[in-house]
């Protein structure tokens, strides 16, 4: 039996289909993945003019709640927020009240106490974002900038418009993921986004220890030989591998990672011509790419940070509008129950 | 009896309704008779009996009192989670007669006072019988030996060691040994807390969408495979409680056919609920040990109908909300369940999962027998009587709930199954609408 859970869609779409929230791209259809796109695109000129703003979210507050570092994610949803207009407030919450004790639940209620309008969440647990959706007054809205090794959608979705942009259409494409998967909000997210998009085939390629168990049920096949996994390739995207990865003995060693699963020139090789090489970011040189591949021709790593902005003003925007069409209709159908 | 307002009168006839005993046999019932705390006669022969009270059990099921062997009351040391008064009305509430009380406790319940203390609280306020689970080791550390035989004298029916477990292998078989000295019963919930590590979740289909810490099938099998060794080797009496996995049912059912002394529980959410109660993240379903596959979950019910798991559990388990009032990771484990487990396991019997009777053996016959009492309804029988209608529906929410914990694992919905009364020893400890 399944429980009387909230599923994500009935917590991030409004009645009618819009984004309210932002917290995975689970339940999400390629209509609504694909206007996301579109609607960036349409901002990506924003950031090419002179006046680099449009008055979409004029006078609302955007409170980016990071509690956990973060300098690339959390700069482009502030300059995203900035050029739509909106008033920003940083809180670095790692380092302040949760660490005096203060629950989750209590830091909210503070300030949502400042009238905020928008709560962009990057957290260490799966599922925060879940959470602080289901305990926000109604009218607030979520932004999921990265949720422990849950989604992080804004990431995936930057990435599919870079995709796009090099590729033009996702249908015959094949995809592979590469590194870390198991610790990766940013692959479980690619991977979602790549089948509702309609990708040909989506392949994770890494060793057992950095593999969910049942990874093939997300839609992929695995790869363990990266140079078989790399034939006919026309994108691979590189996940960062974290030090920390050796301690708990789920590698021997960066040097056997990197020889192993690291991109060289003569891995890229083995791709088709014109693979495009991807990234999230922060990279590490040497230990899953090599300097001369994440610098070369085939890296589409900086048009994915340029495309950043672009994607978190189309969600932030939509997610806004999705707020304000809910309040309207709830206001109207108050108004009516009181005529009637 | 007019309104059937019962009160601790000297004798009670109940008439109509169904008898059913956990060992089988379903007779309809003309009369029942309870007399001075026992059973006074049944059938034809009280039919035309004096009794101070009547009670009209009209289309209800008169069950033995359930017997739940793993049952958090949280007293003493954690009052805002629980207390006995709390807790032990709410499992009178849920049919419960007799409720094993976790060694889990602040100070633990590792020597003879503290059980002393439970069973004082109890004698007091509680309005079923409390009988303690003594710890096999000092302050559950795993690492020295309670005094065990003097625990046992002081009233605990067996020694676990809680969530927690004995992490080292050469300990545990000492605990074993020990036990096994004096005839006492060891209780142990199987995980392997290595490779357990920081999960909280099953390592599975959901784990692997959501991204949370899984909990491999393994921990629990490495575990039950060790106890089961280590049982056979000792030759103590085993209680495997808490399982999760279909692997684990096999291996008991084999250690049985070899002739191992080894008994089994399960709780009764892990009958009816799977990992993909964990899809919305919903705090309430974090659980220890998790919720596992659709097949996990099948194998546990074909456990209980074949027997090779003798009993069915309320692993209740309150918290306050504030544990629950997180990210999922960040929140407690457990569920406020004892009220509804005779609802969950009508729900297995309406989907012809389960059947009724397998579901009254469960909850009385077999956890009885595994501490050593009798669980049944025959004359001069000690009358612990469970009266339910399973036509009935109820609700729970925050309000209706008596234990003090409200995650309850069906929440604002009817179910199916409401307790109308609850005997112990002849005695009201439940007289519901």
């Amino acid at each position: 039996m399944t429980a009387n859970a909230a599923s994500p869609n009935h917590l991030q779409l409004t009645r009618d289909g819009q984004l309210r929230h932002f917290l995975t791209l689970d339940g999400l259809g390629r209509d609504l993945l694909t206007d996301i796109l579109d609607t960036a695109d349409s901002f990506i000129e924003v950031g090419e003019r002179t006046i680099k703003k449009v008055p979409l979210l004029r006078g609302r507050t955007v409170v980016n709640l990071f509690f956990e570092s973060s300098t690339r994610t959390r700069s482009t949803f502030e300059l995203a927020a900035k050029r739509l207009s909106a008033d920003v407030l940083n809180l670095d919450i790692s380092t302040s009240a949760t660490s005096k004790g203060e629950s989750l639940s209590d830091t909210l209620l503070n300030l949502e106490a400042m009238a905020s309008d928008m709560f962009v969440v990057r957290h260490a647990q799966s599922g925060a974002p879940h959470f602080i959706a289901e305990s926000v007054t109604p009218g607030v809205a979520i932004i999921n900038a990265g949720d422990g090794r849950h989604a992080h959608p804004t990431q995936a979705m930057l990435d599919m418009l870079t995709i796009r942009q090099h590729k033009g259409a996702f249908e015959g494409l094949k995809v592979a993921i590469v590194g870390d998967i198991l610790h990766s909000r940013v692959a479980r997210s690619q991977i979602r986004a790549l089948n509702e998009l309609g990708a040909d085939q989506i392949r994770v390629i890494g060793p057992g220890t950095l593999l969910p168990n049942d990874v093939e049920s997300l839609g992929c096949t695995v790869e363990y030989d990266m140079t078989r996994g790399m034939k006919d390739l026309d994108v691979v995207i590189m996940l960062r591998l974290q030090k920390e990865r050796m301690e708990g003995a789920l590698l021997p060693s960066e040097r056997e990672f990197y020889r192993l699963y690291g991109l060289s020139q003569e891995k890229l090789a083995l791709a088709h011509p014109e693979c495009i090489v991807m990234h999230p970011g922060p990279i590490n040189r040497g230990v899953e790419i090599e300097s001369a591949v994440a610098d070369g021709p085939q890296s589409v790593i900086l048009n994915q940070v340029t495309n950043g902005i672009a994607i978190r003003m189309a969600v932030m925007s939509m997610a806004m509008g999705g707020q304000i069409a809910e309040r309207q209709q709830k206001l109207t159908e108050q108004t009516e129950r009181g005529l009637a | 009896m007019s309104g059937n307002e019962h009160s601790s009168g000297a004798s009670l006839k109940i008439i109509g309704g169904r008898l059913l005993n956990g060992h089988g046999g379903e007779t309809e019932n003309r009369a029942l008779l309870v007399r001075n705390g026992r059973i006074a006669g049944e059938g034809a022969a009280a039919v035309n009996a004096d009794a101070d009270q009547t009670y009209n059990a009209e289309g209800c099921v008169i069950a033995p009192g359930f017997v739940d062997l793993c049952c958090n009351l949280r007293e003493p040391g954690n009052g805002q989670k629980g207390n006995i008064v709390s807790e032990t009305r709410a499992a009178a509430r849920g049919g419960f007669t007799t409720v094993c009380a976790s060694p889990e406790t602040s100070p633990v319940n590792d020597s003879r006072a503290v059980t002393h203390l439970i069973r004082d609280g109890a004698a007091t306020n509680s309005p079923v019988r409390v009988f303690p689970v003594g710890a096999v080791t000092r302050g559950l550390e795993g690492e020295m030996l309670s005094d065990m035989e003097g625990l046992s004298a002081a009233g605990c029916v067996a020694l676990g060691n809680g969530s927690r477990g004995v992490r080292n292998a050469r300990i545990l078989r000492r605990c074993m040994a020990y036990a096994q000295t004096f005839g006492l019963t060891v209780m142990f919930r199987p995980e392997n807390q290595s490779l357990a590590a920081d999960g909280y979740a099953h390592d599975g289909l959901v784990t692997a969408r959501l991204g949370l810490l899984g909990i491999p099938e393994v921990a629990e099998t490495a575990s039950v495979m060790e106890m089961l060794l280590l049982a056979e080797e000792t030759g103590v009496r085993l209680h495997l409680s808490q399982l999760s996995c279909g692997r684990s049912v096999e291996m008991i059912a084999d250690a049985r056919s070899r002739g191992i002394a080894v008994t089994a529980d399960v709780a009764m959410h892990q009958l009816v609920f799977t990992e993909d109660a964990l899809a919305g993240f919903d705090s309430r379903f974090h659980l220890r040990p998790p919720l596992r596959s659709e097949a996990d979950r099948k194998a546990l019910i074909a456990g209980v109908r074949e027997g090779v798991i003798d009993a069915i559990v309320s692993q209740h388990l309150p918290h306050d909300s504030a544990a629950k009032q997180a990210p999922l990771p960040a929140t407690e484990p457990g569920l406020s369940s004892v009220e509804s487990v005779l609802s969950l396991g009508l729900m297995l019997v309406q989907r012809g999962e389960l059947k009724l009777v397998e579901l009254v053996r469960g909850l009385t016959t077999g956890p009885a027998s595994v501490i050593g009492r009798t669980a049944t309804i025959s004359n001069n029988d000690v009358a612990d009587l469970c009266v339910f209608d399973p036509a009935a529906y109820w609700t729970a929410d925050r309000h209706s709930l008596i234990s003090a914990g409200c995650h309850a694992p069906v929440l604002n919905q009817p179910l199916p199954g409401v307790v109308r009364l609850t005997l112990v020893e002849g005695q009201a400890a439940w007289a519901g609408a």
